[in-house]
């Protein structure tokens, strides 16, 4: 936490989450908040801001994304997830590739050029499957916590096959396996097998150049990162911290703005 | 022929229908001469003439509505070959064009969850749905569909209509018109055009035989002329999409295209179009885009969407974002060399065989490649079309190619053309705001 106000501030309103990035004039970052996305985001975001600002709106500039980027009502411009997680983690690795970002609910592809530029992207915006809320509805009716999930699907000794892929369904092939006695760790590893198969589909439909980034919340699962190196054939490289990289590149716009670029 | 109906027809269509419409199209054009009417932040006023094809479109149905009785009707498919049938004084229904009204009308939903409740497949295409929900419904926004005495069904758009017509022939009780068109991966076969003629010499007799007179040679010539001439100017109207900025953009097309549908073959769409035309020249003499703005100009691919057209150009719009072609209302212009008023029945085969829809998908991605060259576009936007697969078949693939060799980024956007409840519209536009962002606009 600093004193010093910040000049340009990115906030990633997202479906589960919302990330907030501020940042100075040498683009350091002076603050970060990571919190539950309220159903009353406009009021949420609003709150934020004019914390982060202390209301000096004049001198500094905001760059709002995620779904409820239309909701920051004092932000200086609204930009897609897609430009700010490309934005973000060519800040962060330095280099382009496919970036993959599983978020809440929705999970993208994304080619990015040498040079940062966005040449490709795809989404998977209409169903849960894929995306964390297929981990979190699942979590839920094995009555594991959410964060544990990952390592007890790398520990277990061997997996379940899910064969739906939608959420709501895996939910009942859930109940189905644990009424045949299947151990819960097994269906655990199950599951985060069947959401990399999908994710790595969907980055497979772009012909995805290496090297392959990783972020979003569910980024922090070691089960998800592991088995996304296997489907893909090769290591995914992940920034320190995965689910601000929207945030980041939103505040780096909003860097860019500041500074008339 | 009755006299009662004769005489009804008369009083309702060319008495007083045609002098009503001609007062509202006057009006309307007196309006869009009058400075300062046209409000818009984005987009500049339409041309005059579009004043024109709404009474063009409001005549075509309120004949419909009269004509039983008076002329015989046929209703075909939008690639069905219909010189012959005008030839011989049909009065044509396009279920697919209706099926677009329908659409444009927000009543698309409607009429398919009609068919669906009746037991049809939400997987069939939603113009078929939308057709036979309005036979069981009997209602249509464009007042009554005249029931048709014969059925011409062409396979060269895809193999649902053959089996949606042949529902529609046993509902009616009317002769169905088969012709199958094979299916091209490259150059036309002798034998497939040779085949393709012989079947539309079949259906002239079956024609004759139902309107119950014989084919004036002189009459096709004529008609075939016509088309000729129609298909010239839509294509020559298309064409000047790629002026920059461009006065006419592919939205504008899905509306304007009425005529080289369902009324290719009548005076009255070649006078039209010429007069479209010459505006559209003396618009890119002044430097008038359709757009306040251009900034970047885009390809479509597909059907439109029909119950979100304007909605979609007011986004494309609001960032600068021209639609200067598709390759949709582009097959009613591409095959326009193909007609020869001279060999009507001959080049008929011709044209018929070739549409996009009857082409291998390698051919569509080089016509895809044309357009991108022809009209400078920046990028693509695919419209994966729920219903229409074998126009959405192998677009994955296009988008890839399209990238990788012509550097040009497409969108793949998925949606439906007349059923509403396929289309996210926020994911959409989310998607579409990063399309453009892509594009730097
Ligand atoms: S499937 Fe495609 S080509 Fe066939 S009727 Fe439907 S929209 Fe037309």
């Amino acid at each position: 936490m600093s004193n010093k106000l910040p000049v340009a501030v990115g906030i990633d309103l997202g479906s589960a989450f919302t990330k907030v990035i501020a940042l100075d004039e040498e683009g350091k970052v002076l603050q970060k908040i990571i919190e539950d996305t309220d159903p009353y985001t406009e009021k949420q975001a609003g709150r934020l801001l004019d914390g982060i600002t202390g209301g000096e709106y004049h001198r500094v500039s905001i760059v709002a994304t995620g779904y409820g980027r239309k909701l920051a009502k004092r932000s200086t411009r609204a930009v897609t997830e897609i430009s700010c997680h490309a934005k973000g983690i060519f800040h962060e690795m330095g280099h382009g590739g496919t970036l993959i970002d599983i978020g809440g609910q929705d999970s993208k592809v994304i080619v990015i050029s040498d040079t940062g530029a966005v040449l490709n992207f795809t989404m998977n915006d209409k169903c849960a499957a894929g995306t964390g809320r297929f981990l979190e509805v699942s979590a839920n009716r094995l009555k594991i916590p959410i964060e544990l999930m990952g390592k007890t699907a790398l520990e277990a000794a061997s997996e379940v096959k899910i064969t739906s892929t939608c959420a709501v369904f895996a939910e009942s092939e859930i109940v189905g396996l644990l009424a045949k006695g299947k151990p819960v760790d097994h269906i655990v590893r199950g599951l985060a097998r069947s959401l990399v198969l999908r994710v790595a589909a969907m980055a497979h439909s772009l012909h995805p150049p290496k090297p392959f980034m990783l972020s979003g919340g569910v980024a922090r699962s070691p089960a998800i990162r592991a088995f996304l190196a296997e489907a893909l054939g090769q290591a995914v490289e992940l920034p320190e911290e995965p689910q601000i990289i929207g945030a980041l590149g939103a505040a780096l716009m909003a860097l860019d703005i500041h500074k008339g670029k | 022929m009755s006299l009662r109906d004769s005489l009804m027809y008369h009083l309702n269509v060319s008495l007083l229908g045609h002098g009503a419409l001609r007062i509202q199209r006057i009006k309307a054009q007196m309006t869009m001469n009058r400075q300062g009417w046209w409000h818009h932040e984005h987009l500049n006023p339409p041309p005059v003439t579009s004043a024109w094809l709404k009474e063009l479109i409001s005549r075509h149905y309120l004949k419909g509505r009269w004509i039983t009785g008076t002329q015989k009707v046929a209703w075909v498919t939008s690639g069905a070959p219909i010189e012959f049938l005008k030839a011989l004084g049909y009065y044509l229904i396009y279920p697919e064009n209706h099926g677009a009204v329908c659409g444009i009308r927000r009543v698309g939903d409607e009429k398919c969850k009609v068919a669906e409740h009746a037991g049809w497949s939400r997987d069939i295409c939603s113009y078929a749905r939308t057709d036979i929900g309005t036979i069981l419904s009997g209602k249509t926004p464009v007042g009554k569909l005249p029931k048709p005495d014969l059925l011409v069904c062409c396979t060269n758009i895809c193999q649902t209509v053959l089996y949606w017509y042949q529902v529609l022939a046993q509902q009616f009780k009317v002769p169905l018109i088969l012709i199958d068109t094979p299916f091209l991966y490259s150059k036309a076969p002798e034998h497939a055009l040779d085949f393709v003629e012989k079947q539309i010499q079949y259906a002239i007799e079956t024609a004759e035989k139902v309107a119950g007179v014989s084919m004036e040679p002189k009459r096709l010539r004529h008609v075939t002329e016509l088309s000729h001439d129609a298909v010239d100017l839509w294509n020559r109207i298309m064409h000047t999409g790629r002026a920059r900025p461009a006065p006419f953009l592919a939205f504008d097309e899905f509306i304007h295209m009425a005529p080289i549908v369902e009324m290719r073959g009548d005076q009255a769409t070649v006078d039209y179009y010429r007069a479209l035309l010459a505006e559209l020249e003396a618009r890119i003499k002044n430097g008038t885009g359709a757009l306040k703005e251009e900034k970047k100009r885009v390809l479509w691919d597909n059907l439109p969407i029909w119950f979100v057209v304007r909605k979609f150009g007011n986004l494309l719009a609001s960032r600068g974002v021209a639609l200067v072609a598709s390759t949709y209302t582009n097959a009613w212009g591409e095959l326009a060399d193909l007609i020869d008023p001279h060999h009507p029945i001959e080049s008929m085969a011709k044209c018929y065989i070739h549409p996009i829809l009857n082409r291998g998908t390698g051919q569509k991605l080089q016509t895809m490649k044309t357009m991108i060259e022809d009209y400078e576009v920046d990028g693509v936007l695919l419209h994966s079309d729920r219903s229409c697969k074998p126009y959405s078949i192998g677009q994955m693939d296009q988008q890839s190619i399209l990238l990788k060799q012509l550097g040009i980024p497409a969108l793949l956007l998925e949606a439906d053309h007349n059923d509403s409840r396929v289309l996210s519209w926020e994911q959409s536009e989310n998607r579409l705001q990063a399309f453009f962002e892509v594009l730097g606009v």
